[in-house]
């Protein structure tokens, strides 16, 4: 599977005016994972939102290879509507079947191997609100590899996450780079950023893109953070602390 | 018991409840998924003006409902959009507003002494065109449910990333408001203004408190909405009580039971819940 993504000159926002994003400019080949960095409200769900088409570009253009499958904060979903970790699986297949269909056998077998894929075979039965929170993080990420899409788009997947699940989502991120396909993972977790082929910094626009190495700068981390950032200096490598004085769970 | 199936009046009045609990049970469900509870208690309530013109001029009720529920929603709309203050309040203002003119209308001198009957409905009055009627719009809503299935759990469950499995969550919430009204509009003939929703949240909450998964919910919902239809109506006919009344005592008798049956887990975390919401479970 080859997937691209370009993102010209890209303005976004909620409309009455309010822009939530301005003059984003980047692009991703087939097998890069690009790690979207910046503080809350910096941006980086109205660009997965513009990205999915939900919020229509006030300039500049997206293309998109195909529709992204979006793989969501576990808190988001509701945790007290019955559906199993196979459930939550099959959704991935819901776009290609029509209504009048009933899932089809390969879905079916698709859903099973995902959730063996990311771990979770014996899980397939239970209750999604009742899997762990890097469990219910990795039937999402289940879900999105039964979708088959080229471009995937995480939201923070690494948050309130155990050691079992983040190393189980770190093979599954490295597989799917393997495999071709492009990767945006929004954290604001500089650490975690480094891990990634290329960084997008974002704080209401575009701060920096390219490699983590030359990007990830002290004068862009300020750029990004602003005032929120302390830095501490270990070993030539700028680390951000950030405030964590308002939630992030909205 | 025997009397009651072999009268004519009982037995449309017995399909009717039946058809009518069914449907509203099922829906009831995904009401309570989405919190919705609050909306069909208004919408439902928010049409008596337009059940009492039709029962001034004298045209079927079914008329004056869909038209009584198509001006209550135009008007919920409009006072949400003064963001000042919110749609709760918009939609308190507008069912009090429209039910006080109901009552204003309905008891006015020179008008048929029937607000009982709009407000508590008449199961065994119910004819056989009425019967037509609410098995038609039942049967759209028990389609449109099972049609939009799919895309009605992903819009509930998760509807941060339904756009990207191709469900648009608004449009599936107006779908599902779209429906509440036409089971309500089905529904009032028999069960009056004030006791539809009896038949749309007890049933529902039981089959959520009992039901393990969503289909498993539905079912249970639909058939114990029939089944409260089928107890209230023997319970009227043998104690000599109102129809609907005793119908919907029966609804929440049954939802009593599942609770006693299944009582609720303690809540993990989140905030409070209003007890419309904790009623679901």
């Amino acid at each position: 599977m080859t997937a691209a993504i370009e993102v010209t000159d890209l303005s976004a926002g909620y409309g009455y005016g309010a822009v939530a994003l301005s003059d984003v400019s980047f692009s991703a080949t087939a097998g890069q994972a690009v790690a979207v960095l910046g503080p809350n409200g910096g941006g980086k769900t109205t660009l997965f939102r513009a990205l999915l088409g939900e919020l229509t570009a006030t300039t500049g253009s997206i293309h998109v290879d195909g529709r992204p499958a979006y793989v969501p904060q576990t808190e988001r979903s509701r945790l007290d509507f019955p559906v199993g970790a196979l459930g939550v699986a099959l959704m991935g297949a819901y776009p290609r079947t029509p209504w009048y269909r009933r899932i089809a056998g390969r879905d079916r077998a698709l859903a099973r191997a995902a959730l063996e894929r990311v771990g979770l075979g014996d899980r397939a039965g239970t209750r999604f609100g009742a899997l762990s929170g890097g469990q219910r993080q990795r039937v999402l990420i289940a879900r999105a590899l039964v979708q088959d899409a080229g471009v995937l788009l995480l939201d923070e997947p690494f948050a309130g996450v155990d050691r079992t699940s983040e190393e189980a989502i770190m093979r599954i991120l490295d597989e799917l780079r393997a495999e071709g396909r492009v990767l945006l993972i929004a954290t604001h977790d500089v650490e975690q950023a480094r891990r990634w082929d290329r960084v997008l910094c974002l704080a209401g626009g575009q701060v920096a893109y390219g490699a983590p190495a030359e990007t990830l700068t002290n004068a862009v981390l300020e750029g990004t953070y602003g005032e929120e950032i302390v830095m501490l200096d270990c070993g030539h490598r700028a680390v951000a602390i950030q405030h964590h004085s308002h939630s992030h769970a909205h | 018991m025997s009397e009651i199936v072999r009268s004519g009046l009982l037995q449309r009045a017995l399909l009717e409840v039946v058809m009518l609990g069914a449907t509203c049970g099922a829906l009831g469900v995904w009401l309570l998924h989405v919190r919705s509870a609050y909306a069909a208690e208004s919408l439902a309530h928010a049409m008596l003006p337009g059940l009492v013109v039709a029962a001034l001029v004298g045209a079927p009720l079914l008329l004056g409902a869909a038209g009584g529920v198509l001006v209550a929603a135009v008007l919920i709309a409009l006072a949400g959009r003064d963001t000042r203050v919110g749609a709760e309040v918009a939609v308190g203002v507008t069912v009090t507003t429209a039910f006080g003119l109901g009552a204003v209308l309905a008891l006015a001198p020179d008008v048929p002494a029937r607000l009982g009957e709009l407000l508590f409905g008449d199961l065994l009055g119910t004819s056989t065109s009425d019967l037509v009627a609410a098995g038609a719009l039942g049967c759209l809503v028990a389609f449109a449910l099972a049609a939009g299935h799919r895309a009605l759990a992903v819009a509930v469950f998760d509807p941060v990333a339904a756009p990207s499995l191709g469900v648009r969550p608004e449009q599936a919430q107006l779908a599902l408001l779209a429906l509440l009204a036409v089971a309500v509009v089905a529904a009032v003939q028999g069960l009056g203004n004030l006791l539809v929703l009896a038949l749309i949240v007890a049933p529902a909450a039981a089959g959520i408190r009992l039901g393990a998964s969503l289909r498993a919910q539905i079912l249970l919902a639909a058939a114990l909405g029939a089944l409260a239809g089928v107890l209230g109506l023997v319970a009227s006919a043998e104690l000599d009580v109102a129809a609907g009344a005793a119908v919907a005592l029966a609804a929440i008798a049954l939802y009593v039971l599942a609770a006693l049956l299944r009582p609720a887990a303690p809540r993990a975390a989140g905030g409070r819940r209003s007890p419309v919401e904790a009623l679901g479970g």
